[in-house]
């Protein structure tokens, strides 16, 4: 099994991804112009189903089905939090895209996100190529 | 309930299924949900003489799991486009078929790129994974994610640009 359970993971997280049409740029657009409620809607209540797995995972079973013990490694909180994320948004409005659409958009024949996808490698690698000079 | 599945799913259907896969990935793969790392992950791969530290110092074979996870978002992008949709609208803009469309694309996917490796996260890892950890770092990251998009919205509308 190894790798391959994480396929089909994935497949589950685009399958929901997109019927829920969050890799749809007008809706993105719509949510950052608040014409419909439906994009915080769908990000609160999947926090509140996360937050109460991890909540329950962490106080009943902190290991995996396989008896491997589990932890979840926290991120630090730095500059590049702040001024990171900023960039990002602003990238997420100007494609209407997050990370994890760009992908299912491949899927759903948009090829057009190859663009994106192109991008945001060019914009990772220019992230190792500046990381020396970069606050933390 | 047949045809309502081949309808996008309403908020409180699909919202709590995407809340899903954080377990998922914490009890049957030890994992904890991102997207965004794909990126370095990629970059790691198709450079493997790059002596940028960011890149040489990631062991790309021992975390080849994300590789299988966004191969997987392809695939279920797919299927519910195609097989579970019975009328599947455009993802994006029309303007997008164009010079100044692509290359908005490619600008907005560095700002994406770049953005999400500085952070050290995106919309699933900080947003989704972080903030059901309750993580300080991801409700910093969460809030300065809105301010930028908000920010973009407001210049986009001041501005009169169109997208």
């Amino acid at each position: 099994m190894g790798n391959w359970k994480f396929l089909c993971f994935g497949a589950y997280f685009g399958i929901v991804l997109t019927k829920a049409q969050v890799i749809s740029a007008y809706k993105i657009r719509a949510m950052f112009l608040f014409r419909e409620p439906d994009l915080y809607l769908i990000i609160g209540s999947a926090v509140a189903v996360g937050a109460l797995s991890v909540f329950l995972i962490k106080r009943f079973h902190p290991s995996t089905v396989s008896g491997e013990p589990l932890t979840i490694q926290g991120k630090a909180l730095n500059k590049g939090t702040l001024i990171g994320g900023f960039l990002f948004g602003l990238g997420w409005f100007i494609t209407g895209t997050c990370p994890g659409p760009i992908y299912a958009q491949i899927g759903s024949g948009e090829f057009f996100a190859f663009f994106t996808l192109a991008g945001a490698l060019l914009g990772a690698w220019l992230f190792a190529l500046l990381k020396p000079k970069l606050p933390e | 309930m047949q045809d309502a599945i081949f309808q996008p799913w309403p908020w409180y259907v699909s919202g709590p299924l995407i809340g899903l896969v954080v377990p998922m990935l914490l009890l049957f793969g030890g994992r904890s949900l991102g997207i965004s790392s794909s990126f370095r992950h990629i970059c790691a791969a198709v450079l493997p003489k790059s002596g940028l530290a960011y890149l040489r110092d990631y062991d790309w074979k021992a975390s080849a799991w994300n590789l299988f996870f966004v191969a997987g978002l392809v695939l279920g992008g797919a299927i519910a486009t195609f097989l579970l949709s019975s009328h599947p609208a455009p993802l994006l803009p029309p303007s997008v078929h164009s010079v100044p469309g692509t290359l908005r694309l490619l600008g907005g996917g560095v700002l994406i790129g770049f953005g999400t490796r500085y952070a050290a996260g995106c919309t699933s890892g900080h947003s989704i994974m972080g903030l059901s950890n309750l993580q300080k770092a991801s409700l910093v990251a969460t809030l300065a994610f809105f301010a930028g998009g908000l920010s973009a919205a407001l210049l986009f509308k001041v501005a009169g640009w169109e997208l």
